[in-house]
């Protein structure tokens, strides 16, 4: 397992340069925007990855909120694999808005499901809150790169640097902003539930962004704005090139995720070592010898 | 988690349903009265929703020609302040008396609580409500140009979102240092798309330029989500120490 | 054109300084947590 760390550290290093290199100057200049447009290749895999980030943090939500309780944890699979198999079904018989493929739409819905079950198996209890806060804030670091890199693109393009009713821009700047939340809740909160306190904000923002995503779209129609990134169809080439960039920055978000994570398994196991020391510390007397904090560093001390 | 109860046997065996609305009654005629006793709090708040408008009527124009546009925006923004000032206060009392480690060993469901508590918000907002925009209609010259009436079921609709949420993160706050800036923390980022909804649904029946039809659908449609969310898990976190 | 390149020199610049502020945090923290273990192994 340590070996590997350095392994994929190179990779990705190399990945990135690669996916740079591509952005950069492999990638065909647009028409419209010049060489301005290839901030796409930063902008738009960072919201991506910020998505599907926030996405395991809602799962692994749920799970903790319902793992404890029998009903609760069977009526959640049994939703879950309905928005799986009814997403399919769904996909391929009522027509989709914005000329969404429907074999996207049958991918997202399985892959909820899919996560889900994957997510129920690897991980439980204390260790799905450790996923929950690792995904949480890796999450808001892309999400602030979208935030930031997307006015940096409109500016030159539009003149604007920012747009109200540009949906994807406003959505992500609210999905951000209950992320922050989230993160205030964890580190203001000093009750003994605080995770259980932190998962029920985490899924009462993910009920949240459909809610944005239509009042700001509604909005929009009202108010017409323009959309920065545009929208339509895309040149075969920079697809391409948007996709390896997304699979680099996969790559990075899971190697900071993984030292996220080590960081915190580390952190509980110095808190409960404090936790004992300062019960058992006074008491120098031959039961001390035998108590659990040297146990407890010798662990953690590796 | 079987509740125990100190009150006796019977109370054991409470047949859930009916005990339920007569629980939040209860609970609710008892934080009026309390409210009524202590009209300090009241006054105070009142006064308070009095001195933002005016501070709003200087800092915004009254006379300028698009007043009209704005005033939906200023009148929910005004009203989204005042009513977090409100809710901060009603879980503080419940704390001072330990009321909660009550609440918590009784064998009443734990939603019937939480519905008297947003009910009672409900009422406590409603009427800061009723003060305020008399006061924003007379400052702004208010007049609406789409039909009015229409403004009855966003008002209701509009504050029962806030008022649901906040009552929940409120009482979430109650275990946070910094108490009184957690809740709106917590709280703007989830109601932004009930905020849209309210200001943009008010501005389109004063403009009369469009139809509120959408926004009071997104408003119901938040309504129904966020309550259900809440009574879903409000036992979570009235249980958290 | 050449002013419009310097936003996209900027838009990378940003998106890789946040990251190593970001990895710079954790390091900080780490450090801070290995102090912490070796007072409690101190004592």
């Amino acid at each position: 397992m340590k070996r590997a760390f350095p392994i994929l550290a190179t990779f990705t290093a190399l990945a990135l340069v690669y996916a740079s290199y591509q952005a950069l100057r492999v990638a065909p200049t647009d028409a419209l925007q010049g060489d301005v447009y290839r901030i796409i290749y930063y902008h738009v895999p960072s919201a991506w990855t910020a998505f599907l980030l926030f996405f395991i943090n809602f799962i692994a939500s749920v799970h903790y909120l319902v793992d404890s309780n029998r009903s609760a944890s069977r009526v959640a699979k049994w939703m879950v694999l309905a928005i799986g198999i009814g997403g399919c079904v769904v996909a391929y018989v009522t027509p989709l808005p914005n000329g969404m493929r429907p074999s996207v739409a049958a991918t997202t819905a399985l892959a909820i499901t899919a996560v889900y079950f994957v997510i129920g198996k690897y991980f439980s209890g204390d260790r799905l809150d450790m996923l929950a806060v690792t995904t949480a804030e890796v999450g808001v670091v892309f999400c602030t790169i979208v935030l930031v890199t997307g006015p940096i693109w409109a500016r030159p393009v539009w003149g604007i640097w920012w747009a109200p009713g540009d949906i994807r821009l406003t959505s992500t700047l609210v999905l951000w902003l209950i992320y922050v939340s989230y993160l205030v809740l964890r580190r203001f909160s000093n009750s003994a539930q605080t995770q259980v306190l932190a998962a029920t904000v985490a899924v009462f923002g993910a009920l949240d962004v459909p809610l944005v995503y239509f009042s700001i779209w509604f909005f929009r129609t009202q108010h017409p704005q323009p959309v920065i990134g545009g929208g339509g169809s895309m040149d075969p080439r920079m697809l391409h090139v948007l996709l390896i960039s997304w699979m680099a920055f996969l790559c990075f978000a899971f190697l900071v995720c993984w030292l996220r994570y080590r960081f915190e398994t580390m952190r509980r196991e110095v808190e409960e070592a404090q936790v004992l020391e300062s019960l058992l510390g006074d008491d120098r007397g031959p039961s001390a010898e035998t108590g659990n904090p040297k146990v407890a560093l010798n662990r953690s001390g590796q | 988690m079987h509740k125990q109860s100190f009150t006796g046997g019977d109370a054991m065996s409470l047949p859930s349903s009916t005990t339920r609305g007569a629980i939040t009654r209860a609970t609710l005629t008892k934080d009026i009265r309390l409210e009524w006793r202590s009209k300090d709090a009241l006054n105070s708040m009142l006064f308070f929703s009095l001195l933002v408008v005016v501070i709003f009527s200087f800092s915004f124009d009254p006379l300028a020609e698009e007043s009209r546009r704005i005033a939906g925006g200023l009148v929910w923004v005004a009203i989204l302040f005042a009513a977090v000032v409100a809710l901060n206060q009603t879980w503080a009392r419940e704390l001072r008396n330990q009321v909660l480690d009550a609440y918590r060993v009784s064998p009443a469901p734990p939603n019937a609580l939480f519905m008297a508590k947003a009910l009672g918000n409900f009422l406590f907002v409603s009427l800061l409500e009723a003060l305020m925009t008399p006061l924003f209609i007379i400052f702004y010259n208010l007049r609406a140009l789409g039909p009015a009436c229409q403004l009855i079921p966003i008002a209701l609709l509009g504050t029962w979102a806030l008022v649901v949420n906040g009552t929940f993160f409120a009482a979430i706050s109650l275990r946070t240092r910094s108490r009184e800036l957690m809740l709106p923390v917590m709280l703007f980022p989830i109601s932004i798309p009930a905020v849209l909804g309210m200001v943009a649904g008010t501005t389109a029946i004063l403009t009369g330029e469009n139809s509120a039809h959408f926004w009071i659908v997104l408003l119901l449609t938040y309504d129904l989500v966020f309550t259900t969310a809440c009574l879903a898990l409000f036992e979570k976190v009235l249980d958290a120490e | 054109m050449n002013s419009s390149m310097k936003f996209l020199y900027a838009a990378y610049a940003a998106t890789w300084t946040i990251h190593l502020l970001y990895i710079g945090s954790l390091v900080r923290r780490y450090r801070r947590l290995k102090q912490d273990l070796r007072e409690l192994k101190k004592k």
